[in-house]
């Protein structure tokens, strides 16, 4: 047993941890947004399945990862403006249209992959990010190797958590959101525009979906599967949840979520061989909902969220 | 504001209003619930277009098509709900909609501000507890000074003491005087006439949505007066006559409570006989509401029997209750009381659905249940576009008729009713009362819970008064006086 814990817990864990831990922080991040505004987006999934897509794409026809990238953002932000449009522009139902967004865009990558790269027998593929180590910091003993020696778009991930609660903690415009998302009424009659306050959250939250789909098809996998999401948008809407509606919890239980996947990994490739790999597979999502059924108890959602807001109702 | 018209569906809420303010004016809206005093100033704050009129602000034409630009025009609202976010901290709700400094917010500038309003018009408050933790009445405080905040020359109320203590009611009034006293206008909006009396300087009287009459000089017009401008008629108290009780309809022995969120009952024990109305009164949370649920049947208690109509109640579910000839008109109209976003219809059979009245071998059955409510419509004046509406879309006085007409229409034995005319005017707590007496006349037994003990001393045989779970004391209606009941209130008597 002490040579499976040994295998496990080594720079190369934490350093999984870490990489594992990235779309799932951008995606939660996003979806905090959204959510903090008073909308759940359920096209998550979708949205980062279709930016993967197009990112990939982007980068596969022009070489460029960092126009890929943009891509991916501007296709995310695009589908979050859609469903805006359902959601806030005409105050139809969150959960129905944002299923419907994911089935939409799921549908149309992989209508679009199929159009622009045919059925090859070997999938296409990239050179996706390479590891940029940052100097003196990576230097530091165990913790160096595992967080100063990392893609870009994971450093971009770090970043986004304190620039998050930033946002959303001290501009004018976070207090906004998080207005429209508890008490549209209250901000409508302090003259905030709770419609525009929305778009703009829900359009942010897809900007991050699009960096997360990004990540995984050019940096983690260099390639575009239809199983390159897998879940991991569902994922995020626990997380939110299990986060609080807040930056700093959501990416700790994005980071706390990557631990346990990483954790199965490194059970499946070492010497429990016995038991079907399958098994390992369930382990993070069986911890997503022990902890939601213990964690998120007391965990009080924005009392706007799925409530649409029309002005002259009464 | 002239000639300002507005209409939801068929209803014409507002039509052909004038109204004026001037600087330093505190000036009284009157009207009874529907009259469209609410309506009116949600166009005047740019919630509502209006269909026709215009509105005039220093002399100019302003056009005001949303609260953003009322703001600017300077004028700011306390709405009757509070707009307010209860998570976010005081200061946040301040600066809500409020340009920051270089991108962040400005925090320093709005406790400056905060302190400086605090000052001129002592309104304090704790810039970072979450809204939540405030009191009602500092949550209207929160309401006034954000409307002060943002330079508002003219400031909104609409029914402010509604949800005020004596005593909070008093500062609220020094705090409007002083904010008149310093050039601010005011419009505050009642359907309390001692209240208007004593704190403005004009009023205009609505009713059904047209201008009814103009008050120049509030404080020496008699309350009369202004009620007949309101009601359009003459309102006397109505006159309880002396009945003769009967046989006890509705009795608790030793009924204790436990399972339940609030305060318990604590063996209590009470009799109601038909053709008296027994009034129970307490501050607030001292065991009301178990009580209430109780006898509805909507918590079972621990220990203890009831009986109504002379049969003990043997599973405690409203149903079985209400079998046994029990009414009741819960306390939060919308919440417990009907559906909101259901049609009226609906709500008020729902209590009978089941029934052989309203549905057959398990299908409703819709033109009873429409020609029931069209009727109770008709007997009660509800105002509404027909029954089909939506409940939510009622005022609370013609919510409350149609919880009184749905409870009413089956001869209860007993009813129970609590705060029966809270939030209600003059008009609207008048019928209410009346059909209370028309039923206790009937032989019905009735129980009313309450914490305006005006109104109890004017139904009530008898009054019981509820401290910590118990009934502390039982006065008969002779012996009952403000000041004693009060005392029995904070369990004084009680533990002597």
């Amino acid at each position: 047993m002490s040579v499976v814990l040994e295998q496990i817990f080594q720079v190369g864990f934490l350093a999984a941890i870490i990489r594992i831990a990235t779309p799932l922080a951008f995606a939660t991040l996003g979806e905090m947004f959204s959510e903090r505004a008073g909308v759940l987006n359920l096209g998550i999934e979708g949205i980062m399945l279709l930016s993967a897509m197009t990112g990939f794409t982007a980068t596969s026809l022009s070489g460029s990862l960092w126009l890929g990238v943009l891509v991916a953002m501007l296709n995310g932000m695009l589908m979050g403006a859609l469903h805006a449009l359902f959601t806030v522009a005409l105050g139809l139902s969150q959960h129905v249209c944002g299923i419907g967004v994911t089935l939409f865009s799921s549908g149309l990558a992989y209508f679009l992959y199929r159009l622009i790269f045919g059925q090859q027998s070997v999938p296409p593929s990239i050179k996706g990010f390479q590891t940029l180590p940052i100097p003196v910091l990576s230097d530091i003993p165990v913790l160096g190797p595992a967080v100063f020696n990392q893609f870009a778009l994971v450093y971009m991930a770090i970043l986004a958590i304190p620039l998050a609660a930033f946002i959303l903690y001290r501009t004018p415009w976070g207090l906004s959101v998080r207005m429209v998302g508890e008490n549209p009424r209250a901000a409508d009659s302090a003259g905030v525009g709770v419609i525009a306050t929305r778009f703009q959250a829900v359009i942010l939250g897809g900007a991050l979906m699009g960096l997360a789909g990004a990540f995984l098809s050019m940096a983690q996998f260099n390639a575009f599967t239809f199983g390159v999401v897998s879940g991991r948008g569902w994922v995020a809407i626990a997380l939110v949840v299990f986060g609080r509606w807040d930056p700093w919890r959501s990416a700790g239980a994005a980071l706390l979520f990557a631990f346990v996947d990483a954790l199965q990994l490194r059970m499946q490739a070492s010497g429990l061989g016995h038991i079907p790999y399958e098994a390992f597979l369930m382990l993070p999502f069986i911890f997503t909902i022990v902890a939601m059924a213990f964690m998120s108890r007391n965990a009080v959602a924005p009392s706007a969220l799925l409530k649409p807001f029309r002005r002259e109702e009464r | 504001m002239r000639g300002i018209t507005k209409s939801f569906g068929a209803v014409k809420a507002n039509e052909a209003v004038d109204l004026s303010v001037a600087p330093g004016e505190i000036l009284g809206l009157l009207g009874e619930n529907g009259a469209g005093k609410t309506t009116l100033m949600n166009v005047l704050f740019g919630a509502y277009a209006p269909d026709a009129g215009e509105i005039l602000i220093q002399g100019r034409p302003t056009r005001i098509t949303s609260s953003a630009d009322a703001l600017a025009a300077g004028i700011g609202m306390v709405h009757q709900h509070f707009h307010l976010a209860p998570r976010l901290t005081v200061l946040e709700n301040l600066l809500i909609g409020i340009p920051g400094k270089s991108g962040r917010i400005d925090r320093a500038g709005g406790l400056t501000r905060l302190a400086e309003i605090g000052r001129q018009h002592g309104l304090t408050l704790d810039p970072d507890v979450p809204v939540s933790a405030l009191s009602v009445g500092e949550q209207q405080r929160l309401e006034i000074v954000k409307a002060l905040f943002r330079g508002a020359k003219l400031l909104i109320l609409d029914e402010p003491t509604a949800v005020l203590a004596p005593s909070e009611v008093d500062g609220l009034f020094s705090a409007l005087r002083s904010m008149a006293a310093q050039g601010l206008g005011i419009i505050f909006i009642s359907h309390k006439l001692n209240e208007v009396r004593a704190l403005t300087h004009r009023c205009t009287v609505l009713r059904h949505g047209h201008v009814a009459g103009r008050v120049d000089d509030p404080a020496n017009t008699t309350s009369a007066a202004m009620a007949q401008l309101m009601c359009g008629h003459e309102i006397v108290p109505p006159a309880r006559g002396s009945s003769t009780p009967g046989e006890p309809v509705l009795t608790l022995d030793g009924i204790s409570t436990s399972k339940h969120s609030g305060t318990a009952l604590r063996g209590v024990s009470l009799a109601v006989r038909a053709g008296e109305i027994l009034g129970i009164a307490g501050v607030s949370g001292n065991g009301q509401r178990a009580l209430a649920e109780v006898i509805s049947g909507m918590i079972s208690p621990e220990a203890g029997r009831m009986t109504i109509a002379g049969k003990q109640v043997a599973r405690f579910t409203p149903r079985e209750v209400q079998a046994l000839g029990l009414g009741r008109i819960p306390e939060d109209r919308m919440t417990t009381g009907l559906v909101t976003n259901l049609p009226l219809a609906d709500s008020m059979v729902l209590p009978r659905i089941g029934t052989s009245a309203f549905s057959n071998k398990g299908l409703l059955k819709p033109d009873a249940i429409r020609a029931f409510a069209e009727a109770q419509i008709k007997a009660y004046d509800i105002r509404c576009p027909g029954p089909m509406t939506r409940a939510g879309a009622l005022s609370g006085g013609n919510l409350q008729k149609a919880l009184l007409a749905r409870e009413l229409a089956f001869d209860p034995k007993v009813l129970v009713v609590s705060q029966p005319t809270r939030g209600l005017d003059i008009g609207a707590a008048r019928f209410i009362h009346e059909k209370f007496l028309d039923m206790r006349a009937k032989g019905c037994g009735i129980v009313v819970i309450g914490e305006d003990l005006e109104e109890l001393l004017v139904l009530c045989d008898r009054i019981a008064v509820m401290y910590e779970g118990r009934i502390v004391g039982t006065l008969d209606s002779g012996a009952a006086t403000v000041a004693r009941l009060g005392l029995l209130m904070t369990g004084a008597e009680g533990k002597a």
